[in-house]
């Protein structure tokens, strides 16, 4: 093809397309280390600026200066401040990200605990949002201003205009309080805890793993509000770009052709329009799930959730500077991943970029 | 026999304050024949082969006292029937295939699909038929563009694969809208030949949009003149030069002819086209 | 120049007759105001903004009782004619409250936009216009911002900078620029391959001078879109941050901290939340239906 146009620039005539591949990925990969830098930057430097005094943090307000001397070179704060970056960023790479006081466990062994715990909502609330958004944004991209559309449009709108925490709370007044359908805090019974091995961290599954239906129901009971309120929120930002993507594809000439060759509306739309949008799809689903992540700091907080969001809601409360800084780091990287992970899938979907 | 029968067709395009008539109140047979639609842009070309297929967008009104495809009411059919009528009784050739081709799909399945759709499910026959279409379309190597993404092969190639596409069901009225003036001037040739041969090949009647007088002139038996929504001119295409209407005789007058080189073209004079414009 | 009297206005307006460009662009305006009007999300949001702004304004006047005043003999009320939306913990009106919370909503939004609408142009410019180093050095700093999902981002600088209502606006502030600045920056680099910038540049005129000048001007109307289509997110942070507690502090009226309180008796008192809650919704809703109007009218393929 490029041959026929004849615009092969010279430089790149000498380049293999693995080589050219390898070039690419090592070029996102620099980029994503430049990112990780600056979001140790970022958090060293929030570390810095936190108000509370890192050493009365460890020491207790009313012990005595020589103490107070010993921890502060301890913590190293009296050296440079590019000294302190650096001893910082070598921590971090070694997996330290120092104890945290209101647990009293290293923080990286904290997040081990609580990471799972978010991944189980986010997972199963990305799955049932985007179950549910594709199919409703492609039916309103498909049929533009007529009832359906304004619909889905309206229950999009309510999902991004109305709070987490605050829908949260309504189902748990109503199912929780009044029903009695669904589990409260946490997430199982209490009655359960320890019951099945630890395999995965992810309770519904190791209640299956054991063979355990009625503890995998009773952790279902606890997983479903939260879950359908993440996917809720998800739904509402999936719908509405799913629906202007398809909008935007069914006003292609291929669109045209395809309903020329006699082919039904849906396979027009599936097998044509959608095969288009499924590209940018897979962008919209990975940010969408990283920023599942916002909902589930209050989601969690409401539902006592013992995942990241409540670790970090709970280090901010209690100035416990390791924990929020872990917390937003792990965040930041999950964000990275995702994103990585959609560019490569860009690229593996998209025969034009390969 | 005829193969398509429209009487006094219109096409209304909703606007801002009503209606836009595009098309109105056109006329023509089509039978086994190769009939060129000519006209510069805006003048209703594409709004009459899109309403021949039922191809236009909701809210477009289409009306007319008669549009037969062999002998059945088109405007009557259920969409079901349309289903089956576009693609197997009439297909169209659309004019750019970087874009009428879908770019995610390889080429030889969006052949395949129009096999399978409306000859028969089976998928072994289906990749042996358009390969063999790819080879009638002149492909030099089918086995090889099967494969290929709509963006790997050139503009000549993605005009002959629509061709295939369209041509794989056995249509008997081929629509083609300005099939080639999206290509190269090198390869439209070849292109047209192409068509012109399959079509005629099959007895099928060929409707050939185009704004070029020039080709429509070599590959038509018969050319309707279209201008602002009317036809101004039935004509053969032999008797082109005795054209009686001044459009007509104005486009004529503005193509460039190698033996008798000119300094500059003449323009069409729209103002005494316009005076004309109450005649049918 | 026509006087603006009653008639002078008429005749200002009339496309027909126009005399500068700030009377076009006051035609503009005018005339995409009517159309965002007509379009009913764009009306209802408008009409709740308004409603917004007034109850900020006119709170004393709207209010019913004074938002601070706690009387333990009447906590917990439930919605009746005293109480319109009941009393909360401390006996204190939750109607005139919400009505007095509505300036800090305001104030929020308001000045979030303020900081963060500069601070993304001049990024977004600066490394638009420029490109190379100082492009990738400004859009890999967005980049890091852009990593952490707003509300967290927010979380940690509100933390760093201790609760309250002004550090919540500058933690918010950070947390929003990164998405004004790359839109600005995209822009800025259309702008930048323009004829008149072009021009400009060959007058010999300053880089500083071209970007304050040509390209900041350009880059403004659809900056100024975004702002507005941002302001739902803004305020569903706002109140995260006011419900997580490094928001505003009590005893301020601030509609998430309201929620965080009457959190511990919504088993009981759902009228402590739910108020509120209906608050946020409905301003959030609002400037999402207006940002889409807005959208509408500049971008008409989307519309219909
Ligand atoms: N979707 C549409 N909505 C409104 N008006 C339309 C639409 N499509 C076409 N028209 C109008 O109908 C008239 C005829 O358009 P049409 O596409 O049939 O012309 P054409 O002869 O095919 O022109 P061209 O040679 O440029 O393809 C034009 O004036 C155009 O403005
Ligand atoms: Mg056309």
């Amino acid at each position: 093809m490029t041959d026929d146009i004849g615009v092969t620039p010279a430089g790149l005539r000498k380049w293999s397309p693995s080589a050219l591949r390898a070039g690419r990925a090592i070029g996102v990969l620099s980029s994503i280390a430049l990112t990780l830098m600056g979001l140790l930057l970022l958090t060293f430097l929030l570390a810095r600026f936190l108000p509370a005094d890192p050493v009365y943090a460890i020491i207790g307000d009313n012990a005595d200066r020589d103490t107070y001397e010993r921890v502060y070179r301890e913590l190293g704060l009296d050296q440079p401040v590019y000294q302190q970056f650096f001893t910082y960023a070598l921590k971090v790479v070694t997996g330290d990200l120092g104890m945290s006081h209101i647990t009293g466990m290293p923080v990286v062994r904290d997040l081990l605990e609580v990471v799972p715990a978010t991944l189980e909502l986010a997972i199963v609330a990305i799955i049932l949002g985007s179950a549910a958004g594709i199919p409703l944004g492609v039916l309103a991209g498909t049929n533009q201003n007529k009832p359906i559309d304004h619909v889905v449009r309206i229950i999009g709108l309510i999902g991004y205009s109305t709070p987490a925490f605050w829908a949260g709370m309504g189902i748990l007044i109503i199912f929780y309080a009044q029903l009695g359908w669904i589990g409260g805090a946490g997430r199982q019974d209490p009655y359960f805890f320890g019951e099945v091995p630890t395999v995965t961290r992810l309770v519904t599954v190791d209640a299956l793993l054991a063979g355990r239906v009625d503890i995998f129901l009773d952790a279902l009971r606890y997983l479903v509000a939260p879950a359908l309120i993440l996917a809720y929120n998800a739904l509402a930002y999936i719908s509405r770009m799913t629906r202007s993507f398809m909008l935007e594809q069914m006003n292609q000439e291929y669109v045209v052709t395809a309903k020329a060759k006699g082919l039904s509306r849906g396979k027009v739309i599936w097998a044509h329009a959608f095969v288009n949008i499924r590209v940018q799809l897979v962008t919209i689903v990975a940010l969408t799930f990283g920023a599942m992540l916002e909902g589930a700091v209050l989601v969690e907080t409401v539902f006592a959730w013992p995942g990241l969001g409540q670790y970090l809601t709970r280090g901010l409360m209690f100035r416990d500077m390791n924990v929020v800084l872990g917390s937003v780091l792990v965040i930041g990287i999950f964000f990275i991943i995702l994103n990585m992970l959609a560019d490569f899938a860009y690229r593996q979907l998209d025969p034009r970029t390969r | 026999m005829t193969l398509l029968d429209i009487e006094n067709l219109r096409v209304r395009y909703p606007d801002t304050h009503g209606y836009y008539e595009a098309v109105r109140g056109i006329s023509f047979r089509l039978g086994s024949e190769r009939l060129g639609l000519v006209g510069e842009s805006g003048s209703g070309k594409s709004s009459v082969g899109r309403a021949i297929m039922r191809l236009l967008p909701d809210g477009v009104k289409i009306e007319a006292d008669r549009l037969d495809l062999e002998g059945e009411d088109i405007l009557a059919a259920p969409e079901k029937r349309m289903l089956f009528l576009r693609g197997k009784t009439m297909s169209m050739i659309l004019q750019d295939p970087r874009f009428s081709l879908n770019p995610l799909v390889p080429v030889g399945r969006q052949i395949m699909e129009v096999y399978l759709e409306h000859v028969k499910r089976d998928v072994t026959q289906a990749r042996a038929r358009a390969l063999e279409m790819l080879a009638q379309v002149r492909i030099n190597d089918p086995e090889r563009t099967f494969d290929l993404y709509p963006h790997e092969i050139s503009g000549g190639m993605g005009q002959r694969v629509m061709i295939a596409m369209m041509l794989i069901a056995g249509p008997r009225l081929v629509i083609a809208d300005e099939p080639t003036s999206a290509l190269d001037v090198t390869v439209r040739r070849s292109v047209l030949e192409i068509l012109d041969k399959l079509v005629t090949e099959t007895g099928a009647g060929l409707l050939l949009i185009s704004h070029d007088l020039a080709v429509v002139s070599q590959f038509c038996d018969r050319v309707l003149i279209l201008y602002k929504g009317r036809i101004v001119e039935e004509i053969d295409a032999r008797d082109l030069a005795r054209a009686r209407h001044p459009y007509t005789q104005a486009l004529l007058a503005s193509i460039p002819d190698m033996r008798h080189p000119r300094s500059h073209l003449p323009m069409l004079d729209r103002d005494a086209i316009a005076c004309l414009d109450s005649t049918p | 120049m026509h006087a603006l009297t009653r008639q002078g206005l008429r005749a200002y307006l009339d496309p027909q007759n126009v005399h500068s460009s700030r009377q076009a662009a006051a035609q503009g305006l005018v005339r995409g105001g009517i159309q965002i009007l007509r379009n009913p999300s764009g009306l209802i949001g408008a009409a709740i903004i308004v409603l917004l702004v007034l109850a900020a304004i006119l709170a004393p006047l709207l209010a019913t009782h004074n938002p601070y005043a706690q009387n333990l003999q009447q906590v917990l009320l439930p919605p009746g004619a005293d109480h319109w939306f009941g009393t909360d913990n401390l006996g204190r009106d939750i109607y005139s409250r919400i009505v007095y919370g509505a300036r800090a909503t305001l104030t929020i939004v308001c000045i979030v936009s303020v900081i963060v609408g500069p601070i993304g142009i001049i990024i977004g410019a600066t490394a638009g216009y420029f490109g190379g180093l100082v492009d990738t050095v400004l859009m890999r700093i967005t980049d890091v911002f852009l990593s952490l999902p707003s509300l967290v981002l927010a979380l940690a600088f509100a933390a760093a900078l201790g609760p309250g209502l002004d550090n919540a606006i500058i933690a918010i502030s950070f947390a929003t620029w990164p998405p004004i600045a790359r839109l600005a920056r995209a822009e800025a680099m259309t702008i930048r391959k323009s004829d008149y910038v072009a021009a400009a540049r060959m007058m010999q005129a300053s880089d500083l001078r071209i970007i304050l000048r040509q390209i900041i001007p350009m880059c403004t109307l659809s900056v100024v879109v975004r702002l507005t289509l941002n302001m739902a997110g803004v305020i569903l942070v706002a109140a995260g941050l006011g419900f997580l507690g490094v928001g505003a502090q009590p005893p301020l009226p601030e509609w998430g901290a309201m929620i965080a309180v009457g959190r511990q008796y919504m088993l009981d008192s759902w009228w402590t939340v739910t108020f509120p809650g209906l608050a946020i919704v409905a301003v959030s809703l609002a400037f999402n239906l207006f940002g889409d109007a807005l959208r509408d009218t500049l971008d008409p393929r989307s519309a219909r």
